[in-house]
């Protein structure tokens, strides 16, 4: 149990109420989604909590392919026989961590139903083939993520589904705040983080005109990393917030103008 | 004539006897497509230029040249009239007037190469302005080339003359027509002599001629970076404005300067290198210029200054607006600076000459530049003024005309009234014309054109139909529903000529060609198969020998060997609705080739039917507009179980527009038919060219507000509403409303394209 437990004080910036409305989220066990587009800091948000309130984390990072099986567990094949193995889920479920699962839409939405039970007054999970139900740890809660800026229609999260969590609303944070964040994450300078902030406003600009997302704090950090490094600001900017993004040789040209007209 | 003719065009219809008539050819090779050709004509040629149409045809069929002008002619003129829009028609006599005069002289030859190329040449040119430069081009080519050879007399045709023709196509691809008409001055200029290398020089085989091409091509063409630009106001300034162009080549006198108005952002039409610094950034730096004035400059009040304290404000104010560009984006300081004139200190005598734009022409250089090196004491002391001003903030208009006005008195001279101006090194080309930057008390045009907009729809409006249906709305002031607030009315959309739709759709062939491949992809293919599935109906092998094998050695193996088929999941039903509010009846393009807003949503509706209906998703699409709560109007113009046919392309056909746009109403009543489909996704596509308005309501965050109700509302009935939205200016609230779930057309042109291409995105 104490593999998920998170020793070790991850940096987090708040960016309102949201570590105080957390808590008392976790308080009443009340399920919580986190949405916002990616990398904006939804993940670290929850590892942070995580710690803060002393609970296991396990973290499930969904994908198309993934069924019911591999959030519940399922029976191995083995030399002498077939052994029953929990998935994360139960895992979590039985232990009382934070079970968060990351990017929810990506599964299909047959798979995510799974979860319903877990998320009601009930709080059990069936293992249907096992033929157990699980009496969820008191300690656990469940946690996901989603990004609403999916264009497609198709992926979308069930109402019902919806209508079980509580909801924090995520954003990129504001100039200033994200000025703030890759200063402390990487000991990059105030006044360079800030351009980095400037640049990725550039690219936020162009969402929906050609680029389906924009650039991410996430990217931003691993620009600061790199100029951290020693690598030139502007070939850390091509590198880790153009390129990645976009190979539309208009955007880039205007993103690569954006980054010269910037760091002088 | 009862002879071979007779025979050969038995034509069916009497229209199409009638048409052939009027041609007058005798050539078998014509008869043989004419009715083909004639068909494609029908499609751009409107009715009344028909004749003249088939009078040039039949004029070229009797040249003496053969077949070759006529048919090129019936087969390449369509391609020019769609390409010039409505200017078609002026076009053709210019046209033939150039014929004519190759006729008459000993180029005859040549027509046919010229029709040949002419409709690639008009896609380039897009306009019938620029299509005469470009026939007066060809023409000054002709007359000066012809038949001075060794001083023969007019015997020997211009050799340069059909090679230019063949060639000209791929030359406005890389020229403007300003650089075309240099390129073929210089061949004249040096070939005129020589007709074999005039021959090489105009048919670019000549390392001459692509020498100069390349010297010519040194500027960007608008044309070429357009999008860029786009992407360039919005990704850094946050402006979507539109960009125009406008011709460079031809105004000698006095060079167009940029400036911009409520159509857009006027730029010239091409940018050459200036130095180090690219056509692109010249583009970048005038739209730069112009962005800083639309944030921070106000108008003006002219009648109280002289023209030349006027033009102190504007040298001041243009400082102002690129000191705080330059905050924002520093690297522009070095386009600015390359771009600005350097005023050479003592260079203006004022004994002699007026001195006044000289000053400011280099206090505006001292602004940009610390290293500016002058020695003026009061240049340098208004320098220092000015960011010190600037200091902690933008200041404003006023107050930094305040400061020019200073700057004038304190440095004014006799000679400054001079009738003889410096201007050299005065000009700073990046800088628009600041029309915006002034008002004139006098001649106020503010005319009161309210002509009552509810009248011509006064008589639908009696259609009696069905008893309304009420809906509430938001109020957000008081955050309470006003129960059974709006009325909306619904009816069958009237019927128009539904040929008038499948004109429009055979005019997108292109288009509908690309469609249909991408449509091909998506179409539900009956089964689909599922792999890694633990339980499914059948072994998938691949996987299950993989298993066995990690099994055998001793590895755990994958239990997921299964694969199960399920039928595609393709369950989408899905309701258009379009706004037909007045505002779609405004035009877009200048001159007749402009187009309305409901003219372009009618062809977007149209494809976006076609392609659905192909599909096979069930669609319905309805019209709806309001005047007042008491009367929101909505229109059946498709069901969701009627096919794409006659009866449908009638309605759209007979679409039309006014009043307002109560939107939340609307949405809620379509939400009504929607919520009863059974379908996975129920998607509700609004087509709207504005923000919700009503003329019963006048604050403008109120229907907003009832609107991003109602999408909630239909959110929670799991129908999701995505928002296509030709508004330039919706970024401010549209996503407030729909959140993510919007689009925002930059080029309404583009929307007939663009609202199929939407939905086959959203439900990939
Ligand atoms: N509020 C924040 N405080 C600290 N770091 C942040 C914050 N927001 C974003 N980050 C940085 O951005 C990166 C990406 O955030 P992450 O939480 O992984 O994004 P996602 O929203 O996709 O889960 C983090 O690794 C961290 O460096
Ligand atoms: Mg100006």
């Amino acid at each position: 149990m104490s593999d998920y437990c998170i020793l070790e004080e991850p940096f987090y910036q708040p960016q309102g109420r949201e570590v105080g409305l957390y808590e008392a989220a976790y308080a009443a066990r009340l399920p919580v989604m986190v949405k916002g587009p990616t990398g904006c800091g939804k993940s670290r948000f929850v590892e942070y909590m995580a710690w803060k309130l002393g609970k296991p984390l396990i973290t499930v990072a969904c994908n198309e392919d993934m069924t019911a099986s591999d959030l519940v567990g399922r029976y191995l094949l083995e030399a002498n026989g077939t052994r029953w193995l929990d998935g994360p889920l139960t895992t979590a479920a039985r232990i009382g961590a934070i079970c968060y699962l990351d990017e929810i839409v990506e599964a299909r939405q047959d798979t995510t139903v799974v979860i319903h039970p877990l998320t009601d007054h009930r709080r059990t999970l069936p293992l249907d083939k096992k033929g157990e139900l699980v009496q969820a740890h008191p300690d656990f809660q469940l946690v996901i993520s989603y990004n609403p800026g999916y264009q497609s229609l198709m992926k979308d999260l069930k109402q019902s589904t919806k209508q079980r969590f509580t909801a924090f609303d995520f954003d990129y944070p504001a100039p200033e705040l994200e000025t703030t964040i890759l200063a402390k994450e990487t000991g990059l300078a105030e006044g360079t983080a800030a351009k980095l902030v400037k640049v990725g406003q550039a690219g936020r600009n162009l969402k929906g005109h050609g680029l389906d997302e924009g650039i991410s704090t996430r990217l931003l950090v691993y620009a600061a990393t790199l100029i951290k490094r020693g690598v030139d600001a502007r070939d850390a900017c091509r590198m880790a917030l153009v390129r990645p993004i976009t190979d539309d040789a208009d955007i880039r040209a205007t993103l690569d103008h954006a980054i010269d007209s910037t760091f002088v | 004539m009862a002879d071979v003719d007779s025979d050969l065009v038995a034509y069916q219809h009497p229209l199409m006897r009638q048409y052939w008539a009027r041609l007058d050819s005798r050539f078998p090779q014509v008869a043989e497509v004419f009715e083909e050709m004639m068909a494609e004509a029908l499609l751009v040629i409107d009715r009344p230029d028909l004749d003249a149409y088939l009078d040039a045809a039949g004029f070229l069929g009797k040249l003496g040249r053969g077949v070759e002008p006529i048919l090129v002619f019936l087969e390449e003129w369509p391609s020019v009239v769609a390409a010039m829009g409505k200017e078609g028609h002026i076009v053709l006599p210019r046209v033939m007037d150039f014929v004519k005069a190759m006729q008459k002289s000993p180029n005859g030859k040549a027509i046919a190469p010229f029709l040949q190329t002419l409709a690639a040449v008009a896609r380039r040119l897009q306009s019938a302005e620029q299509l005469q430069h470009y026939l007066d081009i060809a023409r000054d080519l002709m007359t000066r080339t012809t038949g001075s050879i060794h001083g023969h007399h007019t015997t020997f045709p211009s050799p340069g003359l059909p090679q230019l023709f063949e060639q000209a196509p791929r030359l406005l691809e890389l020229l403007s027509i300003g650089g075309l008409k240099n390129w073929v001055e210089y061949g004249i200029r040096n070939y005129s002599h020589h007709p074999e290398r005039q021959e090489e020089y105009f048919g670019l085989r000549l390392a001459d001629s692509r020498a100069v091409l390349q010297r010519e091509r040194r500027g960007t063409l608008f044309a070429d970076v357009e999008r860029q630009l786009s992407l360039y106001l919005r990704a850094l300034w946050r402006d979507d404005d539109q960009l125009v162009p406008y011709s460079t080549a031809f105004d000698e006198l006095r060079k167009p300067v940029p400036y911009y108005d409520r159509l857009g952002l006027r730029v010239p039409d091409v940018f050459e290198d200036s130095g180090a610094i690219a056509g692109i950034d010249r583009y970048r730096a005038v739209l730069a210029h112009m962005v800083g004035h639309r944030r921070w400059s106000t108008p003006q009040i002219a009648d109280n200054w002289s023209p030349f304290q006027r033009m102190a404000v504007e040298f001041f104010e243009d400082c102002r607006v690129e000191t705080l560009l330059i905050r924002e984006f520093p690297g522009l300081r070095r386009i600015f600076r390359a771009l600005h004139p350097k005023p050479v200190e003592d260079a203006c005598d004022p004994e002699t000459t007026s001195c006044l734009r000289h000053r400011l022409a280099m206090f505006s250089r001292a602004c940009l530049d610390p290293d500016h090196g002058y020695r003026d004491a009061d240049l340098n002391e208004f320098v220092r003024r000015f960011h010190a001003l600037l200091a902690d903030g933008p200041a404003s208009t006023a107050e930094i005309a305040g400061l020019a006005l200073a700057y004038v008195a304190r440095t004014r001279r006799q000679s400054d009234q001079l009738p003889k101006v410096r201007f050299e090194d005065t000009v700073i080309d990046y800088r628009d014309d600041n029309r915006h930057l002034w008002t004139f008390i006098e001649d106020s045009d503010d005319e009161d054109f309210f002509d009552d907009p509810n009248k011509q729809l006064a008589k639908e409006s009696e259609i009696v139909g069905l008893p309304p249906r009420h809906y509430h709305e938001w109020d957000y002031a008081t955050q309470t529903f006003r129960p059974d607030w709006a009325s909306v009315y619904e009816a069958l959309h009237p019927s128009g000529n539904s040929a008038d739709i499948d004109k429009l759709l055979l005019k997108h062939a292109a288009l509908a060609k690309q469609l249909k491949r991408l449509l091909d992809l998506l179409k539900p293919q009956d089964k689909v198969r599922i792999r890694y599935q633990e339980e499914g109906s059948e072994l998938d092998l691949d996987v299950a020998l993989r298993a066995l094998i990690d099994f055998k050695g001793g590895a755990t193996p994958d239990p997921r060997i299964n694969m199960s088929h399920r039928t595609d999941g393709r369950d989408i039903a899905v309701l258009l609705l379009v706004d037909l509010s007045e505002s779609l009846k405004q035009k877009l393009g200048a001159g007749e080739a402009a187009q309305t807003i409901l003219e372009l949503s009618q062809e977007a509706v149209s494809l976006l039917a076609w392609a659905i209906d192909r599909l096979g998703d069930p669609l319905a699409i309805a019209g709806f507009h309001s005047n007042t709560r008491h009367e929101v109007r909505y229109q059946h113009i498709k069901g969701f179980s009627e096919r794409w046919d006659d009866t449908v392309k009638a309605r759209v056909a007979a679409m039309e527009a006014g009043w307002s746009t109560r939107m939340g109403a609307a949405l809620r009543h379509a939400g009504h038919y929607l919520g009863a489909r059974k379908a996975d996704k129920r998607i509700l596509l609004l087509l709207t060219d504005g923000e919700p308005a009503d003329i019963d309501v006048t604050d403008p965050q109120h229907l907003r507000a009832d609107t991003k109700k109602a999408v909630e509302e239909l959110d929670a009935q799991g129908i999701a509403t995505f928002c296509l939205s030709l508004d330039p200016g919706a970024d401010e609230y549209v996503r407030e409303i729909f959140g993510n779930r919007f689009r925002v057309l930059d080029r309404i042109e583009r929307l007939p394209e663009q609202l199929p291409m939407l939905y086959l995105s959203l439900t990939k």
